[in-house]
């Protein structure tokens, strides 16, 4: 089976400071890939650049995701074509309600494909059911976008986004982090409830927990800016038990 | 880079959508400015004579006056007022005088502004009836719905009609909240006005329907100059509502309205405003020259009066709807929207001078400035000596988009009662890079993704027009900002 995403040879940093130094990593359809590393390994710069951070910048080395060329697209192309990004800080927008957040997130992606704008009793059954899922109260469909919001509500509230975009490739940018367990559930279920044999994600995460609930078909580990380890959930149990520093590349 | 081509290039096709100009026969009179020309516009309107004294008066008021030059308002040009016709109105059918010419109802209907009570008359939705009061250059060509109205008791009619057929009222109450030499331009206002709408509320009576003025200014060469009275009697309300577009030319063109309001002993009134006149091209060509004055007086008690502005047009606009808050217990809001792009210049803001016991007010002002425009909030808050317990709260806001445009704030503040409380909070932001991308990520283009965020920035007031007026204004903020990200 092709490719979804195939990363070859990335270089790429930021305000001139490289950070990836040649990242090589291959993602086939349905496959959920963890990348776990310490803090200062790349792992934000990954998923930014994957997503097209406009302050990122690629020095070389390619990214080809279903079959085109993703570096030359723009960010609402590549959410067009199917890509989500759970923020590790998701941004505050005063005054937008999530309700019309997402009705311009839907109908921006349905015109892009050439469709209408969804019918708007059709819009409020999704959105109902897709906030039930993360078990997010009526009321939440009127706040505005992250205003507001604790931790683990601003993290529901990616998984509730990346529900109703329904993703191809979805990327965790550390959704986990200072999570409760109840709230660790809500992700993990978010995750399950996307996988299908065509649909892909990228786990970024410091720890095991997730991985746990999620099972990746692979685990990555990224330090200083490259892949130095590749195997399954061995590895995640070796970085719990003794440490990133015990893997070596 | 070529992102930014593309949304620029996009910024220009979809420029200004009200800027055609109606081919129509209108009659002018010579351009320039004395007591002949006024004796002139105030015969073609067959006024009485103490009308025609009431404009010579103003005339003599302001030739001894000279321009404000306060305003944070470096392009506004020096307007010379001798190469300015003051009058120009639309031919009229001696066939069929009282009925709409059709190229003007064609004009209307484009600009979506019903001048017909076809609808109504028809069965379809009469419960979002508004009647309008529509104003072509100098004179006003239709108002709707009168017959309903009148059978309320309320007057609805162009100011014109008013001067002849209610001479009582207009002579109580004009310039009895403007007065005639308040300011430069509401002097010149006092002595060349042509026509605008005239509105009075009887007593304790609920006006069954929005009211509103759309003032279009057609003709090249000329400025528009339109009066507005609204009278709401003890006990009554009203919502009105003012809309106003232009079209797109290479010259400046003044527009120096005066709009009064008096607001009896528990009445309440309701005044929205979408300004939307040409605001000249992306290179700071042309465009509205919008110098206006309006005020409120609360003058009974409990009486309430609420501004709601959005302003997105005009090269330049000199405005500040104030109120006078006379009746104890009488109540003011003043809610903006002010956007400005490319070179448009605003200093908009509002005063509130509180003479009641107990009166209160509160100010609510979003700016938003991009391009290389510049984008002033002006307030005045005044507490007099008499004001018991009075209150005041300001909120003003400034929202930047790029780096080349300017926002300020001149808040003053005069407190002469102890028991009087004022307070003010501003702030200023940027759109982020990080909210952009945010929208991005989930697939909302740039363009939309601004519009999404000044939307939700300008909510507040924008939650407080009458309905299809929101709609409309949270497009116009949309439209009005394209090209103005990079």
């Amino acid at each position: 089976m092709d490719n979804l995403l195939e990363i070859r040879d990335l270089y790429a940093g930021i305000e001139g400071k490289e950070i990836l130094h040649g990242i090589n990593l291959t993602i086939k359809p349905g496959e959920v890939h963890a990348v776990m590393g310490p803090n200062g390994a790349g792992k934000s710069t990954l998923s930014a650049v994957l997503a097209g951070r406009p302050d990122y910048t690629v020095t070389g080395g390619s990214i080809t995701f279903a079959g085109q060329d993703l570096l030359a697209m723009s960010p609402e192309e590549r959410s067009w074509a199917g890509i989500f990004l759970s923020f590790q800080y998701p941004i505050e927008i005063p005054g937008v309600s999530i309700t019309n957040f997402m009705k311009a997130a839907v109908n921006a992606r349905r015109k892009a494909k050439g469709e209408l704008e969804m019918a708007p009793a059709q819009f409020l059954k999704l959105l109902k059911e897709k906030m039930a899922f993360v078990k997010m109260k009526g009321e939440f469909a009127k706040r505005e976008v992250n205003v507001g919001f604790s931790g683990g509500e601003k993290k529901r509230n990616e998984i509730f986004q990346m529900a109703m975009l329904d993703p191809v490739f979805s990327i965790l940018d550390e959704t986990d982090s200072g999570l409760d367990v109840d709230a660790l559930k809500i992700v993990a279920d978010g995750v399950n409830a996307l996988r299908s044999p065509e649909k892909s994600a990228i786990i970024i995460t410091h720890y095991r927990h997730l991985l746990e609930l999620v099972t990746p078909d692979v685990v990555h580990v990224l330090k200083d800016g490259r892949i130095i380890a590749t195997g399954g959930m061995e590895l995640a149990d070796q970085i719990e038990n003794q440490g990133f520093d015990s893997i070596n590349g | 880079m070529s992102e930014d081509k593309s949304i620029l290039a996009a910024a220009v096709e979809k420029e200004y959508s009200e800027g055609f100009v109606t081919d129509i026969e209108q009659e002018f009179v010579p351009k320039g400015l004395n007591e002949d020309i006024i004796r002139l516009i105030s015969a073609k309107k067959d006024e009485p004579e103490w009308m025609l004294a009431f404009r010579l008066d103003a005339f003599r008021k302001w030739k001894t006056m000279a321009p404000p030059k306060w305003g944070h308002l470096s392009r506004l040009p020096e307007i010379d007022f001798q190469d300015i016709i003051y009058y120009a109105a639309p031919k009229s059918d001696k066939d069929r005088p009282k009925e709409i010419d059709p190229a003007l109802q064609e004009t209307f209907d484009k600009l979506g502004i019903p001048v017909g009570e076809r609808e109504v008359l028809a069965g379809v939705k009469p419960k979002d009836t508004v009647a309008v009061d529509a104003v072509f250059d100098s004179v006003s060509v239709s108002t709707t719905f009168r017959k309903t109205l009148a059978e309320k008791g309320i007057i609805f009619c162009s100011f014109s009609e008013a001067v002849k057929e209610h001479p009582d009222l207009v002579r109580k109450y004009l310039a009895s909240v403007v007065p005639v030499g308040d300011n430069f331009y509401a002097a010149l206002n006092s002595a060349v006005f042509s026509d605008g709408s005239f509105c009075y509320i009887p007593k304790g009576v609920h006006c069954p329907m929005d009211l509103s003025s759309y003032f279009r200014i057609n003709a090249s060469g000329t400025g528009q100059f339109e009066r507005t009275l609204i009278i709401a009697d003890e006990g009554a309300s009203v919502s009105y509502m003012e809309g106003c577009t232009a079209p797109m030319r290479d010259e400046n063109q003044l527009h120096a309205a005066v709009v009064e309001i008096i607001v009896e002993k528990d009445a309440d009134v309701r005044y929205s405003t979408v300004q939307n006149w040409y605001p000249g091209d992306s290179q700071g060509r042309g465009g509205i020259l919008n110098l206006v004055t309006k005020r409120g007086l609360c003058r009974g008690e409990n009486s309430h009066l609420s501004w709601t502005q959005v302003e997105t047009g005009s090269a330049i606009t000199w405005k500040y709807p104030s109120t006078v808050l006379m009746g104890d217990n009488s109540t003011s809001e003043f809610y903006s929207v002010a956007l400005t792009n490319n070179y448009q210049q605003a200093d908009t803001g509002t005063k509130m001078i509180h003479i009641g016991r107990n009166t209160r007010s509160r100010i609510v002002s979003k700016g938003i400035s991009a391009g290389h425009s510049e984008n002033s909030y002006r307030g005045l808050v005044r507490m007099n000596p008499g004001a018991q317990n009075a209150r005041n709260h300001s909120q003003c806001d400034s929202l930047l988009i790029g780096s080349t445009c300017g926002a300020h704030t001149f808040p003053v503040i005069r407190n002469s009662n102890p028991s009087a409380i004022v307070e003010h909070e501003a702030t200023t932001s940027r759109i982020s890079e990080d909210q952009l991308f945010y929208c991005n990520q989930r697939g909302i283009s740039p363009e939309d993704a601004v519009g999404l965020i000044v939307g939700g920035y300008a909510r507040e007031v924008l939650s407080r027009l009458p309905m299809e007026f929101a709609v409309e204004a949270q497009k116009l903020l949309s439209v009005n900002l394209e090209g103005s990200i990079g």
